[in-house]
């Protein structure tokens, strides 16, 4: 039987007589193919000499030829020094002892050469008082190699030679003889530049010199300067407080100059059954929020009532919470006597008076010998900006500063700026103010440069070069003394004034080789008037000052901070901050409004998983009176207060900077008065923005006792061991036994008895979320930057990251005991969602756990994957076929696939994509390429180093010999590396330490890295 | 005709040595003894005088017919002495040369200095005309052998060749003799058969262990091939200055570290800068005259020796640094992959290894070539079989005191230590 039934593709088929149909049926193509073009050309086609044969042959040869090449091995050319430098080994690393000073990082270190190439910095430990080598300090290497950086001098857009440039500033300069012209700089803290600056001033009387912070510290600065009479900030060791009381100030991260870390971990690691108590009172979520034993929300305009009732107000006009949380913290400071601390981060000089009256017996702070790394006096630099706004400075020029990107108004600035009749730019770049100015100074980096610095009273520091300048820069220094008419060398002249104050007959050699050098020597730097009259214009008359603002009706109190990872944003071009995720929100390559859930509820504002897991978030305008932000992506941020947002500054710059790292919005325009605390308002925008956030699961789902074990002190010191911090259970034969019981144990153990057994010790306690071992590891080990695109698919290739957990309750007991309790079928969205309003939060450094019974081992095809007898798991890369079982069977999902190539390839356009680039690779580190699975190797080549050196000098190592890149960035003591069979390390004896736990336990992995849980104080009394 | 030709080429390589033989003999000179002389001036004077150049100090042919016998005997025992003294013809010298102070030399007797000047009175050899014409015969006639082996080769296969012509022609003749005298060439009748190779497709057995044979074969020497992708011993590339080893590390007996220093603390063995070549060829800018070989004559060694000069920049008519150097491009013989860390310390000072175990015969090589075929399989059977040098090496003390224990071993392979572990050389 067969059918007669028609199938039609449309109607117009039915209709016969179509001649639609007709042509479809006729015609293969639907569109006529173009031969007519070529073929109809007849004289051309006949005047080609090449025939059809003649084309296939050509094809064949080359065919032919390119697979005769490939059969050749490649011929590699080896280039030996002409004459060799003594101090350089190839394949020895050099350690040179160096200072960076970038007028918002201070920090003594010492940076790693190889062949005379910085490839890493390190901490200096000879450095007490040395600053914080954090994410960015580490990072600041990559920035060296940085391929827009500028190659000489410019004048009027156009490179010219140093003799020409100085011509022309030497003419420009004697034009300008009787204006008013000023020299805006970054502060140094330098004695030298100090010494320097005042000749050039002395030379040229119509040049004033004006320090300006990006950032600016102008409120503590004032404030002590008052009290004691040196403009500098005091210093404090967190160590010696018993109670920190801390209104707003994010010690832990970027405040004041931020190298409080360390002294905090060291209060905070139980001794003798005791810790500090920390009580936190803020607006946005911080790093130090995040460590506080009790943290309370508090708007900023909070805050100023808190600080005054900690101070001896009444905390009557608070919130009953608040108000309740202030008198136990009031009475908490008064009993610890001298041992109490109150730091705040208010910017008006009355707080920061307040603060400093209140610690002036205490003995954690050091007002003695103070931090003079920040010097900007607000009401100057605002005298300066009015001045070339109004046109009454006729000329300036910048050193280490981006005016034009980083004033409030930089609109207005920036057009008073190109009508200056001298416009002098010094910078390492064509920045936003370089762009404009008429003459660029083209900087060399501070690895590359000479230079000295006073960080705190007492303690100076070196600068010296580590690599030859790679183009043609000159130092802003040298530049001086050969326009002061000093036929001097910077590095003599450095030398002469260290001989005849600092060194007062001690070692120049032995200073440079430690880079930091104690001496009591009076050094005079500039005089930078306390600004009594400034303040009493940005104070106002109004009883809150600066910050009266802040109390007017409605709106949002925005908190300004900088990230973690860009901090002012001197270093946006640099490929390893951008992709390293924030510490908080985990997301990279974007800065953000951070919003608590009840504003964004109010304001119709979501965040939202797509259906890969990557996050989007609503856009919003922010208004504060004529300036408007447009679409700002917001997230909602667990534990903001309400009515608070928070913004990081230092993004949205585009001068100089890759395409690819033109990041997020900049919020300078928002620093109003350089205060960081302002008042905004928030209107919805249209679209969604698609963020590139790395974790996307926020809570440990009533997982704690696994993930994060914590505990309070009270429960440490008087109960047992097993009710705190008991090993995870495991049926046998039906009855519980300890996953660490042999029976327990399925697999035949390894014998780790002999010889070095390599073990990592992460203390959850002391580890501040500061992720400059993130850093460090990405430098030591070649890490390929990926992009935004795929950080946002989850393939980002960080072999070290951070975790960081919200409580679903109010801690993270409360979170076992919700999914304890709540009924199956509902426990989990419960527990997968961070309590909003107040979370517990925790950081978690995760690296490869180093099992000794690994799960990536037994499921690898080809035995790339394999256990080393020190310890290590280890991965062959150039054995891996990449069939990924390895990372779908490892519980703590920390190995890295290769998805790309990311090296030499155009689409991922880093630093590893441009010869400038690749300098900074380690060549003790293998450059991974596509389709291999890569991971921590627990650094094998520094252990194997290491091991080495010692059977070279035929001895055996000695404990704290062993490190890995992650271990030496730490600066809080976190980490701890080292072999578990030397009897006397350090790490043995934190293994047996009551504290450890292991990830995940009850998988029965039996992990070489094991972590210390978290005590936190939280007595009220 | 072969014998003839190999006895031809005999009688002209002996004749050669003769020729070069007959070179050689000593020429003596009056007034000393020339060859005692010889042997002092190299010892004492040769690191700054040469006889026909300027060094660090000026050449000296003939410097007895300049001067005064005394006062050369007083200038070369104290110079400075003499200086000072006032000497006029002293300070003028002094002054020419720089106020290059030459160093006293109060232990050689007055006859040690009468031999070294008449070394120095000794006439300039003539180049050596009849050598180099030897050596180009010689070189022609090492050609020539080569050329007559094909030669050999080639008349074999002529001769060959007619020997079938002739058998053809034989064949042919004969036949039509037979056909001529009325033979009948009977033809024999053949059966008809299958053509063997139909037969050989009908027979499904035969081409299955056929195939089979034909898979193995191929893949065996495909596997072979495969294998040696890659690996290349006795890679000897043409370098752009030829640098013997032979001459330095095998005549000379120059020890390998010297020149190769971070051998012995780096992971690389390090190529020596230029800077370690003119620490002795600074006084060397000429081979002797006995360093020639066949294959490369003293001019061409000369030759290599100009190309460092002007490689590092070196005058060495003014014996000075221009200060315009050329970096050496050389060709890397030794080409690791990059996923396998290699050190070179651990092995040289550690292990104690002869460089060459890994390296060959480098004091033999006039071109240096790659001997190992630094394959992984190379490197773990090493591992596999050598033992722990434990010499005066504290740090293996408790490990190998254990482990040896554990392994029931007297002494332990490195391969039992760890060493072959993925992680120890793949990072």
């Amino acid at each position: 039987m067969s059918s007669n039934k028609k199938y039609w593709k449309s109607v117009e088929e039915l209709n016969e007589a179509s001649a639609i149909v007709k042509a479809l049926q006729d015609n293969e193509f639907v569109t006529e193919i173009p031969t007519d073009e070529f073929l109809g050309d007849k004289e051309a086609l006949e005047s080609s000499s090449t025939t059809r044969r003649d084309f296939l042959k050509y094809v064949g040869f080359t065919t032919a030829a390119a697979t005769l090449a490939a059969c050749e091995g490649p011929v590699v050319k080896s280039i030996p020094y002409v004459v060799l430098p003594d101090e350089i080994v190839p394949g020895v690393a050099n350690y040179y002892a160096s200072t960076m000073t970038d007028g918002f990082d201070f920090a003594n270190i010492l940076v790693k050469t190889r062949e005379g190439r910085p490839i890493k910095i390190e901490r200096n430990d000879l450095a007490m008082n040395g600053g914080s080598v954090n994410a960015r300090v580490q990072a600041s290497v990559l920035s060296l190699y940085d391929k827009n950086r500028l190659t000489g001098p410019l004048v009027e857009g156009s490179e010219v030679s140093w003799p020409e440039f100085d011509t022309a500033v030497a003419q420009k300069m004697n034009e300008m003889s009787g204006k008013d012209v000023v020299l805006l700089t970054q502060t140094f803290a330098s004695p030298s530049t100090s010494k320097l600056i005042s000749e050039f001033t002395a030379k040229y009387p119509n040049v004033r010199h004006v320090v300006y912070d990006t950032i600016s510290c102008s409120g503590a600065l004032d404030a002590f300067q008052n009290k004691y009479g040196t403009r500098a900030l005091p210093d404090y060791d967190f160590s010696k407080a018993d109670v920190i009381v801390s209104v707003g100030a994010d010690f832990i991260g970027d405040w004041q100059g931020g190298s409080y870390s360390k002294g905090y971990a060291k209060g905070r690691m139980p001794k003798n059954g005791k810790i500090s108590r920390h009580i936190q009172f803020e607006a946005n979520l911080t790093l130090t929020g995040a460590k506080a034993d009790k943290r309370v929300l508090a708007t900023p305009s909070q805050q100023l009532e808190i600080l005054k009732a900690l101070t001896g107000g009444s905390a009557s006009g608070l919130p009953e919470n608040i108000a309740d949380a202030v008198n136990k913290a009031k009475a908490q400071l008064q009993k610890a006597g001298g041992r109490a601390l109150l730091v705040t981060s208010l910017p008006d000089v009355a707080s920061q008076t307040m603060a400093l009256n209140f610690n002036a017996n205490s003995q954690a702070m050091d007002a003695n010998k103070p931090l003079l790394t920040r010097q900007g006096s607000n009401s100057e630099v605002m005298n300066v900006v009015n001045g070339v706004v109004s046109g009454s400075v006729k000329g300036l020029i910048t050193v280490g500063v981006d005016p034009v990107y980083s004033m409030p108004n930089n609109t207005e600035f920036a057009q008073g700026y190109q009508n200056l009749e001298m416009s002098l730019a010094f910078g390492m770049k064509q920045d936003a103010t370089a762009s404009m100015a008429k003459m660029v100074a083209a900087t060399p980096h501070y690895l590359e440069s000479w230079g000295d610095a006073q960080l705190k009273k007492g303690t100076f520091s070196l600068v010296q070069p580590t690599i030859r300048p790679l183009f043609n820069t000159r130092q802003f220094q040298d530049c001086l003394l050969r326009w002061t008419g000093n036929p001097q060398k910077y590095y003599d002249y450095i030398k002469d004034s260290w001989s005849n104050s600092i060194l007062a007959g001690g070692s120049w050699n032995k200073a440079l080789e430690a880079g930091v050098f104690a001496s009591n020597a009076e050094i005079t730097m500039e005089e930078v008037k306390p600004s009594t009259e400034g303040a009493a214009s940005m104070e106002e008359s109004t009883s809150n000052g600066a910050l009266s603002t802040l109390f007017q009706e409605g709106g949002y109190e925005m908190t300004l901070y900088t990230s973690t990872g860009l901090g002012d944003g001197q270093q946006a071009n640099n490929p390893w901050l951008q992709e390293f995720p924030d510490p908080l929100t985990r997301a990279s390559w974007d800065n953000y409004l951070t919003m608590s859930q009840v504003d964004a509820e109010g304001l119709g504002l979501v965040n939202e998983n797509v259906s890969n897991g990557a996050l989007n978030g609503s856009y919003v305008n922010v208004t504060m009176g004529d300036v408007v932000l447009e679409s700002v992506p917001v997230i909602i941020q667990p534990g903001q207060a309400k009515g608070s947002v928070g913004m990081a500054l230092g993004y949205g710059k585009t001068a100089a900077i890759q395409e690819e790292m033109q990041t997020g919005i900049n919020a300078f325009p928002l620093y109003q008065n350089f205060s960081d605390v302002q008042k905004v308002s928030i209107e919805k925008a249209s679209g969604m923005h698609e963020f590139a956030c790395v974790q996307l699961q926020s809570t440990m789902a009533g997982r704690s006792n696994d993930i994060i074990k914590d505990t309070t002190l009270e429960i440490f010191n008087t109960k047992n061991i097993k009710e705190w911090n008991a090993v995870p259970e495991v049926d046998y034969d039906h009855a519980p036994v300890e996953v660490r019981d042999k029976k327990a144990d399925i697999w035949s153990p390894f014998d780790t008895s002999i010889g070095h057994h390599f073990n990592l010790s992460i203390d959850l306690n002391a580890c501040t979320g500061c992720g400059a071992c993130v850093i460090a590891c990405h430098a030591e080990n070649n890490i390929p930057v990926v992009g935004k695109d795929e950080v946002r698919k989850f393939r980002d290739m960080h072999w070290l990251r951070i975790d960081r957990y919200y409580s679903a309750g109010e801690t993270f007991k409360d979170e076992i005991e919700m999914s304890e309790n709540l009924p199956a079928f509902d426990s989990y969205e419960a527990v997968e969602t961070p309590a909003y309003e107040n979370p517990q939060v925790a950081f978690q450094p995760v690296m490869c756990q180093h099992c000794n019974h690994a799960p990536c081992e037994t499921v690898c095809p080809v035995a790339a994957t394999s256990h080393g007898r020190q310890g290590q798991n280890q991965m062959a890369y150039n054995r891996c076929v990449g069939t990924r079982y390895c990372a779908n069977n490892c519980p703590y999902k920390v190995r890295r696939f290769n998805w790309f190539l990311y090296n030499e390839n155009d689409e991922f356009d880093y630093n590893m994509n441009n010869d400038l680039g690749r300098m900074v690779l380690n060549p003790d580190v293998v450059v991974r390429s596509r389709g291999v699975m890569e991971k921590c190797s627990l650094c094998i080549q520094m252990t194997q180093k290491t091991i080495l050196d010692a059977k070279r000098e035929g001895r055996p190592v000695k404990d704290g010999e062993f490190s890995t890149a992650c271990v030496n960035a730490c600066e809080t003591g976190a980490m701890v590396f080292g072999d578990i069979n030397d009897e006397e390390s350090e790490i043995l004896k934190k293994k047996e330490d009551d504290r450890m736990y292991y990830l995940l336990e009850n998988v029965g992995t039996k992990p070489n890295v094991f972590y210390h849980m978290i005590v936190r104080n939280t007595s009220e009394a | 005709m072969l014998v003839f030709l190999l006895t031809f080429s005999t009688t002209i390589y002996s004749q050669d040595e003769a020729a070069a033989a007959s070179q050689e003999a000593p020429a003596d000179a009056a007034g000393g003894d020339v060859a005692a002389g010889e042997s002092l001036f190299k010892a004492n004077c040769a690191a700054c005088h040469k006889l026909d150049k300027k060094a660090v100090g000026p050449a000296l042919r003939n410097v007895a017919d300049l001067f005064d016998k005394d006062w050369l005997h007083k200038w070369i025992k104290n110079s400075q002495g003499l200086i000072a003294s006032g000497d006029a013809q002293a300070n003028k010298i002094f002054e020419e040369n720089n106020k290059m102070i030459m160093p006293p030399f109060p232990g050689l007797s007055d006859e040690d200095i009468d031999n070294i000047l008449a070394y120095t009175s000794k006439p300039k050899a003539e180049p050596k005309a009849p050598v180099a014409d030897a050596a180009a015969a010689g070189g022609a006639s090492t050609g020539g052998g080569g050329v007559s082996n094909g030669l050999v080769l080639g008349a074999l296969a002529l001769i060959f060749l007619l020997l079938v012509i002739m058998l053809y022609l034989v064949t042919n003749t004969l036949k039509r003799i037979a056909e001529a005298n009325g033979v009948v060439y009977e033809k024999e009748e053949k059966e008809k058969r299958l053509p063997i190779w139909k037969a050989f497709v009908q027979n499904q057995f035969l081409v299955m262990v056929f195939s089979i044979v034909l898979i193995l074969v191929g893949s065996y020497f495909a596997y072979g091939y495969m294998m040696q992708v890659g690996v290349d011993q006795g890679y000897a590339p043409v370098q752009p200055i030829h640098y013997s080893h032979k001459i330095h590390a095998g005549d000379n007996q120059i020890d390998c570290n010297f020149c190769h220093s971070s051998a012995r603390k780096s992971k690389t063995s390090g190529i020596p800068s230029l800077n370690v070549c003119m620490n002795c060829h600074k006084n060397i800018s000429e081979v002797a005259e006995d360093t020639a070989t066949e294959e490369y004559s003293k001019e061409f060694y000369d030759g290599e020796i100009a190309k460092l000069y002007k490689a590092v920049g070196w005058d060495a008519e003014n014996q000075e640094y221009t200060g315009k150097t050329e970096p050496v491009k050389w060709v890397r013989i030794h080409n690791l992959p990059d996923f396998a860390y290699f050190n070179h310390s651990q092995h040289v000072t550690v292990a104690g290894v002869a460089c060459q175990t890994c390296h060959g015969e480098v004091e033999k090589m006039e071109v240096m070539e790659q001997f190992a075929p630094l394959t992984m399989g190379w490197c773990i059977s090493c591992h596999k079989e050598t033992n722990v040098n434990l010499a005066n090496n504290e740090y293996y003390a408790k490990i190998h005191e254990e482990l040896s224990k554990k392994y029931g071993v007297e002494k332990l392979t490195i391969a039992e230590l760890g060493g072959i572990e993925c992680g120890k050389c793949h990072y």
